[in-house]
């Protein structure tokens, strides 16, 4: 599989701190492929996505050792703005993102094509298009402002889909979110990553990560501590006493476990728990 | 009557928007509710009534004996403390314990006073280990804690916190448990709105239910994510664990991890 992103032995620290925000980091991230990331608050996954998008050092400044290559070619030897072509990355405090300069929802999501020079009807096009997707269509004359939280996360989200890059970076974008609103969140990311968009989403549901990650890369105090596929990282038990979350299907297992029944997998998702005991009392029931 | 009331009350925006439409609510002193529902259901709205950010269009707030109608917002914030949403709305010292000890000085309250509560307020929230810092460099999640702080601090017996969940690691939220815990402990009368159905389960004795601008049900988390019809209506999932036990055919207002595992290991086992 082709590489989007590697991080080669990188170490980060902020303008006039000591403490690197992460250090060591070595991994790829591979095209076409969703990527959840979760840690504790802290642990340096914010920091991970200024990496990827050039954020760290270019506007934090502050110093980097190490190498992050996007598309084989190094964050910090990209363009003005290049980069923003290749990664769409979506803030974890909409307040951070939206523009302000722009009244409108509508506007605002029109202004990143805008200053592409996209051509104004396709850019209509393109934005009525996100809208629908992500069910803001409603929303079109309000000021970004004036919206509640939740809808502001989704006008973030939307302002960078419409984009249309390779890459997302996504930064808790469900923190404010309803759970209809967070499912609906991730029925979009699920299908980015059916139109072959790498996806790198920062996340504490990981109930909904073990529905649909790939992978799970898992932060602890600035490092990498576990990198593997969603089934493997979200049923390891042992990162529990790290403080990291694991699924309520993975926990609820491990509890059976202890009282001296084994599940033949340690299911991650409500599907995998209702299929695996389902089995297991059918058996029973059989045998009685 | 009860401690608090909240009597046909409706809220209408300048402009016309109505947000709050005829919703009554009582509420005893020493209750530690949860308020759910959708974004756009009315659940901020009707909070910020109760410490008088908002006052009713239609109805009235009765906080024990006094009308919010006949207070000023300030007088009311003294007896019901709100935590913002968004912390950046509330925040605007350059030290964590600034922040906190604020609310105290502009009351006039004696140093001695000021500082233990501000000291038990620091020490709760897990904030004392960063009183020095300034605010704005801690992540999001814990600046929730500082404006927690803040509240907690002012001591006084209704708080209400609107969604202090969003965000949290796994590690947050077992302090937002203390937190409340605490608070139950002392006789605080408090109200708090949260997404986190887990969350919701595990801390509150209390649920009420708010769809469409009103509330839709109000009572025992174990009657309300087995009541198929309000979760529809306020578009709601049951927590995992409940969802398991339904696909399971396990109909027992399951809603706590503990008592999935107890059932099943007796279902598997016996």
């Amino acid at each position: 599989m082709d590489t989007a992103i590697e991080f080669k032995d990188v170490t980060y620290c902020y303008p006039l701190t000591k403490t690197p925000a992460v250090k060591n980091l070595s991994f790829k991230i591979e095209k076409g492929k969703f990527y959840g990331v979760i840690g504790a608050n802290g642990s340096g996954k914010t920091t991970l996505c200024a990496l990827m998008r050039g954020f760290a050092p270019d506007f934090y400044k502050g110093e980097l050792s190490g190498q992050v290559l996007v598309n084989g070619k190094s964050t910090i030897d990209y363009e003005n703005g290049e980069l923003a072509l290749r990664i769409g990355y979506v803030f974890q405090n909409p307040f951070n993102q939206i523009s302000g300069v722009k009244d409108s929802v509508f506007e605002e999501i029109a202004y990143g094509l805008e200053n592409l020079g996209v051509e104004p009807l396709e850019i209509e096009e393109r934005v009525v298009t996100i809208m629908e997707k992500t069910d803001i269509l409603h929303l079109a004359e309000k000021n970004p402002f004036e919206l509640s939280g939740g809808q502001q996360q989704r006008v973030a989200l939307a302002a960078i889909l419409v984009l249309g890059p390779d890459i997302f970076v996504i930064d808790e974008p469900t923190s404010q979110l309803d759970p209809e609103g967070t499912e609906s969140i991730f029925e979009i990311i699920k299908a980015m990553k059916k139109e072959q968009k790498t996806i790198i989403l920062v996340e504490h549901k990981v109930d909904l990560l073990a529905e649909s990650a790939d992978e799970i890369l898992v932060m602890a105090n600035g490092e990498l501590i576990k990198k593997g596929s969603t089934q493997e990282v979200l049923s390891d038990i042992f990162l529990m006493e790290q403080g990291i979350q694991l699924p309520q299907m993975a926990i609820l297992s491990n509890k059976l476990k202890q009282l001296g029944i084994g599940l033949p997998v340690t299911p991650i998702t409500e599907a995998q728990a209702t299929e695996v005991l389902q089995k297991i009392i059918k058996k029973k029931e059989g045998i009685q | 009557m009860a401690y608090i009331s909240i009597k046909d009350v409706s809220y209408e925006y300048p402009g016309g928007f109505l947000a709050v439409d005829s919703v009554n609510l009582e509420l005893e002193k020493g209750e530690n509710v949860a308020i759910v529902g959708q974004n756009g259901a009315g659940k901020t709205t009707m909070v910020k009534m109760l410490n008088a950010l908002l006052y009713p269009t239609k109805g009235y707030v009765m906080i024990g004996d006094m009308n919010t109608k006949d207070h000023t917002t300030a007088q009311v914030s003294r007896v019901v403390g709100y935590v913002f949403q968004n912390p950046d709305d509330q925040i605007f010292h350059s030290s964590v314990r600034g922040e906190v000890e604020y609310g105290l000085i502009k009351m006039k309250l004696p140093a001695e006073q000021i500082k233990k509560q501000v000291a038990f307020a620091l020490e709760i929230t897990g904030m004392d280990i960063y009183a020095e810092e300034n605010p704005f460099n801690l992540p999001l999640s814990m600046r929730k804690f500082i404006t927690i702080a803040a509240i907690v601090a002012i001591d006084c017996p209704v708080m209400v916190f609107d969604e202090p969940t969003a965000g949290q690691d796994m590690i947050g939220n077992k302090r937002l448990a203390i937190i409340l815990e605490e608070l139950y402990k002392r006789g605080k009368t408090v109200i708090t709105i949260s997404h986190d159905m887990e969350f919701v389960v595990n801390n509150f004795s209390r649920v009420i239910v708010m769809a469409n601008k009103k509330i839709i049900k109000s009572g025992a988390p174990e009657e309300i994510f087995w009541d198929f019809q309000a979760l529809e209506k306020a578009m709601l999932k049951q927590p995992y664990v409940s969802r398991l036990c339904k696909n399971l055919d396990i109909n027992e207002n399951i809603i706590l991890l503990d008592q999935a595992v107890d059932i099943l290991a007796k279902t598997i086992k016996c």
